[in-house]
């Protein structure tokens, strides 16, 4: 079992008398991903403030391999790297300048040269960051967050505004990072960049945990909403798609059938039966796990955005 | 360590600000621009600031280097620092070992290396010019620390809790209202002078005035200033938001 990098219990914060952090419990574990997912104002980067020390927690208890990140903020904030989801860098600065500032603040940093070299850096290097594309500031605030030699890494929302090659690398970087024995949290609108990267995700919602697990886990927990996805060779027909609704909930879309509320192994067999009394051929059959984002909108009612 | 990180930061912050070309021109440009052009011509006098046969040097001079530490510890420095706070700078950086303590001493110290890089000038201007004095050292130095406390808390007060534009807006303003008629750069008469030498502006102005020049302490301008350093300290202290 890896230890535990990050330990969160009974977390509370209000903004006068707004509660926006409501009790939240985590761990974040060396050499995993723990992504953390919610909608805006769900109480994420709060949290992250919280956990990093920059916020005092009205109640709770936050550790960072043991250490209190506001009493112990010397100890823990070379431990710990930050990637803010608004970049956090000066303006005026050119990118290896602000890094060569930033490694000046640590005891151990990395060589500079092992972050700018994979992320591109000196592609953009002779401009300051007021002239740099999001996805350029992006980069530099992920090499930011790692040059100190973070053991525990927080990043809010890493890939947002990147195009498909610079969030492939920033990908790469975080799964590098938990293979190396870091422990990642990660802080994502998206659901497909947490599926792929996380494992273990909680499902914040108004300050609150509202669920909690590995992607697969969460999917296959509800499982009443698992479908089973049928292509026909040709559009069904009102009788046919009526006879399924006998058996099972479904709906028809052109030549696709989709039925409901996860079907049993008879369900399934009478289904085929009745498409080929119709006449009908399946040319394609595929039983469907629940999306994150489904199991997202089945748990809080809204869509992530 | 702790000291190394500090001085990493005032060495990453006066860079900055010497590499901005709008706070070169608030910070330098201006100031010795203000001293060449009232040392130069009659305008003093003309304004019966001086009399015909006294050096305008002396009204100069301070005013040059009052309005230098105003450039650099108040507008200068509030408006990078509002900045900073919108592009989540200071956020960053409070999460790093520097942490906000140490951002704010570095802070500091970038303003102290500006000033002395602007008093240097200044100085050296002036000499250029025929200045020769009198200067009371200690009224300098009171001057200095007292009026870069006072302004600079000031200054992070409105960054750390006003938006940044705002903060652009207003302290430029300020600016122009310190060296106009702020009692910043020469002493106003009657009522209004008495009115200014209770505020920031007024108070540095007299301090400095009296210690190049007069060669003398105004205690009372320098009480004036320490009130304001304490206030100010205390009010950004409370108020001041990292976010």
């Amino acid at each position: 079992m890896s230890s535990s990098a990050l330990t969160i219990r009974g977390l509370q914060y209000s903004y006068g008398a707004h509660r926006v952090v409501d009790g939240i419990d985590l761990t974040a574990r060396s050499g995993s991903v723990l992504g953390v997912l919610g909608p805006n104002g769900a109480g994420k980067s709060t949290t992250i403030s919280l956990a990093v020390g920059t916020r005092r927690p009205d109640a709770g208890t936050v550790e960072i391999f043991g250490h209190d990140p506001v009493r112990e903020h010397a100890t823990t904030s070379q431990l710990a790297g930050v990637m803010l989801q608004d970049g956090g860098l000066p303006m005026s600065a050119k990118p290896l300048q602000v890094l060569r500032h930033l490694s000046s603040l640590y005891e151990d940093p990395l060589p500079i040269a092992e972050l700018a070299e994979p992320l591109g850096l000196h592609e953009f290097s002779g401009r300051t960051m007021r002239r740099l594309s999001g996805g350029q500031k992006q980069r530099v605030a992920l090499a930011a967050a790692l040059i100190g030699r973070p053991r525990l890494v927080f990043l809010d929302e890493p890939s947002a505004g990147l195009d498909p090659q610079a969030r492939e690398v920033v990908h790469t970087f975080v799964r590098d990072l938990a293979d190396r024995g870091v422990a990642v949290v990660l802080t994502t609108h998206d659901l497909a960049e947490a599926e792929e990267l996380s494992d273990e995700v909680v499902v914040i919602d108004r300050g609150r945990i509202i669920a909690q697990g590995a992607p697969e886990e969460l999917r296959n927990a509800s499982a009443d909403s698992r479908t089973l996805d049928i292509r026909l060779d040709r559009p069904a027909p009102p009788e046919l798609v009526s006879r399924i609704n006998d058996i099972a909930p479904a709906s028809a879309r052109g030549s696709a059938v989709v039925v409901e509320e996860a079907p049993n192994t008879a369900q399934i067999a009478a289904v085929c039966a009745a498409i080929a009394e119709a006449g009908l051929q399946i040319t394609d059959m595929d039983m469907h796990a629940q999306s994150l984002a489904g199991v997202f909108f089945e748990l809080t009612g809204r869509p992530l955005r | 360590m702790r000291m190394r990180r500090i001085a990493s930061q005032t060495k990453f912050e006066t860079v900055s600000v010497l590499r901005n070309g709008e706070q070169l021109l608030l910070s330098l440009v201006f100031p010795l621009g203000l001293l060449v052009f009232l040392a130069k011509t009659p305008l003093l006098a003309g304004l019966d600031i001086i009399d015909s046969t006294t050096d305008p040097l002396i009204i100069a001079v301070p005013g040059a280097l009052s309005l230098s530490l105003a450039s650099s510890a108040f507008t200068g420095q509030a408006i990078a620092t509002a900045f900073d706070r919108r592009y989540g700078v200071l956020r960053q950086l409070a999460t790093t070992p520097l942490g906000t303590n140490g951002l704010i001493l570095g802070k500091l110290g970038a303003v102290i290396m500006v000033v002395l890089i602007q008093f240097a000038l200044v100085f050296a201007v002036a000499f250029g010019l025929g200045f020769r004095g009198p200067i009371d050292v200690l009224g300098l130095v009171l001057a200095t620390v007292l009026g870069t406390a006072s302004l600079l808390s000031l200054g992070l007060l409105m960054a750390g809790t006003v938006r940044a534009e705002a903060t652009l807006a207003a302290t430029n303003l300020i600016w122009v209202l310190m060296a106009g008629v702020g009692g910043l750069v020469v002493a106003h008469p009657g009522e209004w002078g008495t009115v200014v030498g209770y505020l920031p502006s007024g108070a540095l102005g007299d301090v400095m005035r009296a210690a190049i020049g007069d060669g003398g302490i105004d205690i009372k301008a320098v009480i004036v200033l320490l009130v304001w350093g304490l206030v100010g300290t205390l009010a950004a202290r409370r108020w001041f938001r990292f976010e």
